[in-house]
């Protein structure tokens, strides 16, 4: 018996980050104004984060939280701050038959998806899937995916370098 | 399908996936400012991540394949994310406002 509710317990757990992940996911886009928007990003970065511990890998539900809750939301905010972006409120007309297009294509690409996974069948693996998985993870990212490794530094110097280069960029022949 | 193993099987996380691939799309097309359009495009990524990430641990043919993919994707996003802001605060400087309505001419 106690086994039953602790499975009900891990289900319900489960079904509760699915439900914060898609209902904050809708949030980020419904919305009007994008501080809301971007607190239902957080939201559902940290569902999703839960989502990454139910599939074995803890670390990744670590750095979900650091990187995307911490860093990128702060970073959109940063943006937002900096630029005053307001939306407008939508006219009749283009707008909503834009809105109403874009919800149709949207639609007919989930439930797309969604009929072609129902089709799919997939090959049973018999690896065995551990989840304390973090030491071979840095060994594989130092050894077999080394180079891929040292290029995304690269890219990320890269991208602080360019930021810096194109947000400056305007600013000395303004003033 | 149970409700209990819901969370034992690979085609509840690739519909989760395929729906925020969804609802990141539509966001794509919906909102007017870049603000936005960056938010869906997180969205976006984020569905892939979950993918990857889902057949990495019910498909594996290596035990860590899909974490590391899923942590490149987190790494692009990351550089992705510093970009689109200097961009964003690049044409803000240029037309005063980052509406996608009104970034019409190429000519700065």
């Amino acid at each position: 018996m106690p086994t039953t509710i602790y499975s009900l317990l891990v289900a319900s757990i489960f079904t509760s980050f699915v439900i914060i992940t898609l209902s904050g996911a809708v949030m980020a886009v419904v919305t009007r104004r994008l501080v809301r928007s971007v607190c239902g990003l957080a939201l559902s970065f940290l569902g999703l984060a839960g989502l990454y511990y139910f599939l074995h890998s803890p670390f990744l539900a670590l750095m979900q939280i650091l990187i995307y809750v911490g860093a990128i939301c702060i970073t959109i905010m940063f943006a937002m701050m900096l630029t005053d972006p307001h939306d407008q409120p939508v006219s009749h007309g283009r707008g909503f038959l834009r809105e109403a297009a874009s919800l149709l294509v949207a639609g007919l690409l989930a439930t797309g998806l969604i009929a072609l996974l129902g089709r799919a069948t997939w090959m049973q693996s018999n690896t065995l899937v551990r989840s304390d998985t973090l030491q071979e993870l840095g060994r594989v990212l130092l050894f077999r995916y080394g180079f891929a490794f040292e290029l995304i530094s690269v890219v990320l110097l890269l991208a602080i370098l360019g930021a810096l280069v194109v947000a400056r960029s305007g600013r000395g022949s303004k003033s | 399908m149970n409700f209990i193993h819901w969370s034992e099987q690979l085609n509840v996380y690739l519909v989760i996936g395929a729906l925020l691939f969804a609802i990141g799309f539509f966001g794509f097309f919906r909102h007017q400012t870049l603000v936005g359009m960056l938010i869906s495009g997180e969205l976006i990524l984020a569905g892939a991540a979950l993918n990857f990430l889902a057949f990495g641990r019910f498909q594996p043919a290596n035990a860590v394949t899909g974490q590391t993919f899923a942590l490149f994707i987190i790494g692009i996003a990351a550089a992705e994310a510093a970009i689109v802001l200097s961009i964003m605060i690049a044409v803000y400087r240029h037309y005063r406002s980052i509406e996608t309505r009104d970034l019409k001419d190429l000519e700065g």
